[in-house]
């Protein structure tokens, strides 16, 4: 069984599952975001306390989920690789970790232009958008640590024991701000009362969800195949395949 | 460390050295060689009186201001004084190559680790928390929140030096490892600073701390237990 999977792992079969799924994953990204946009951002009803504001939900929630959903990724993939000494799990990490970094950029810009007209500031230090913070410091640390070494496998291993070590203290960190928060209840800007969500707003949100995910597995498929050709640029089958 | 100490647990005299009593040996040496250079003992407290003098400088000289302020300061101080004296866990052991003659002894890595990082907090982390009445009186903290603020600083710098061991351990192979290490740790080391500083701060208010210390004293356990296992691997990733 295990040199089924070790089989299933290896370079070259994960170079072309890769290739086969990217335009997959980009084309039904394509269509679950396009659903979402158009209906979410021109259909759905505006909210009846934030108006109009309210839809950048669409971009903001699934990119927030998904900043947490790849680091999670990340630190799977690291222990994957760093247990059963599975080189494939390295390169899924490394790709995963710019795409997380991303999201966590694009949930927090998306963020604070939604505080402005909701909250009357850029920036609060509100207890979600502090710890999405501090989870880019996360990424930022991991990206960093990776590059340092000169001797790739060991930056690898480094980079992936670090994302375990993130991984365990991500909740903490949640949990701490949060708790933080209610300290200092005086000074923040109170939160408004979530409405429970209609349906109409619901479906596209959903469909952002998917078209996220849908997006980060194409965009993951398509690191991996660079990460993969530049971690075995001295293998034989690397040439045959860049010369045919 | 001579070359005797490599056949499989024996010690240099050729007996048996248990783990406690390496562990030991390994705390006095390391006390030992620290109190050879004091000068480098000293550096992290006096650059944690010079951080939270510097707070003054630049905010206001009105103590009541500074008592506001002065939890944030104290622990931040505390943090930044700790990140100083990390790059030298086990930077220099490692350049020298005791580190792996250590590793070659036969008591298992992980005795090294919690030994070094035992003695790394005896000689910053406590010390800190013995100057720190000093820096709170600075400060205008009351004398009456000294103690809670002494037992969240005590708990906290352990803390502390065990995220900092994964980070040194981390980092041990690298040329200049200095600020990427202040990258790794700081980042994890932010629920400290809320319960620590929160702490400090309901003690000056004359509120309940229990809270806060239970957190404090949680994060501290939980370090304890699991942070020796991550030093170890990630100490280990870079001595093979």
């Amino acid at each position: 069984m295990w040199t089924w999977f070790y089989k299933l792992a290896s370079p070259p079969h994960v170079y072309g599952v890769a290739a086969a799924f990217t335009p997959w994953f980009l084309g039904l990204a394509a269509i679950a975001l396009g659903y979402g946009v158009v209906d979410g951002l021109a259909f759905a009803p505006a909210d009846y306390q934030q108006g109009d504001a309210f839809r950048i939900i669409y971009v903001h929630v699934p990119s927030a989920w998904m900043s947490e959903f790849v680091y999670t990724t990340m630190a799977i993939a690291g222990a994957i690789a760093l247990i059963w000494r599975i080189k494939l799990g390295h390169a899924v990490a490394a790709a995963c970790a710019p795409i997380g970094a991303s999201f966590t950029v694009l949930a927090l810009v998306t963020g604070s232009l939604w505080g402005r007209p909701m909250w009357g500031t850029y920036w609060a230090w509100d207890p979600r958008l502090t710890s999405e913070l501090i989870l880019l410091f996360l990424y930022v640390g991991v990206m960093s640590l990776r590059s340092a070494f000169e001797d790739a496998a060991r930056g690898d291993r480094a980079a992936a024991l670090l994302s375990i070590v993130g991984v365990v203290n991500v909740p903490i960190i949640h949990f701490s701000v949060v708790w933080w928060n209610s300290l200092h209840q005086g000074a923040t800007v109170a939160k408004f009362g979530k409405p429970s969500m209609d349906l109409s707003m619901l479906w596209p949100l959903l469909s952002m969800f998917l078209g996220f995910m849908l997006f980060f597995g194409a965009v993951l498929c398509m690191r991996l195949q660079a990460e993969v050709l530049n971690r075995e640029r001295q293998a034989k089958w690397v040439r045959e395949a860049m010369h045919s | 460390m001579s070359a005797g100490t490599q056949g499989g647990g024996a010690g240099s005299r050729g007996r048996p050295v248990g783990v406690w009593e390496a562990c030991a040996l390994i705390v006095r040496r390391e006390l030992c060689l620290s109190f050879r250079r004091p000068d480098q003992l000293l550096q992290p407290l006096v650059f944690f009186l010079i951080v939270t003098t510097l707070f003054p400088l630049g905010l206001s000289l009105q103590l009541s201001l500074l008592r506001d302020m002065a939890p944030g300061v104290l622990w931040v101080a505390a943090l930044l004084s700790s990140l100083l004296s990390l790059d030298s866990l086990f930077k220099s052991d490692a350049d020298d190559g005791t580190l792996e003659q250590l590793a070659l002894s036969g008591q298992g890595l992980m005795v090294i680790v919690v030994a070094k990082t035992l003695a790394h907090w005896l000689v910053t982390g406590a010390a800190l928390v013995l100057v720190s009445p000093l820096v709170g009186m600075a400060l205008g903290i009351p004398t009456g929140a000294f103690a809670i603020m002494m037992v969240s600083l005590g708990l906290g710098t352990v803390t502390l030096s065990w995220l900092g061991a994964i980070g040194a351990g981390l980092t041990v192979g690298l040329k200049r490892g200095n600020v990427l290490l202040s990258l790794i740790v700081l980042p994890l080391a932010m629920p400290l600073l809320i319960f620590g500083a929160g702490a400090t701060d309901r003690a000056i208010s004359g509120a309940s701390v229990a809270g806060a210390l239970y957190f404090l004293a949680a994060l501290c356990v939980f370090t304890c237990t699991l942070a020796p296992f991550a030093a170890t691997v990630a100490l280990r990733i870079n001595l093979e």
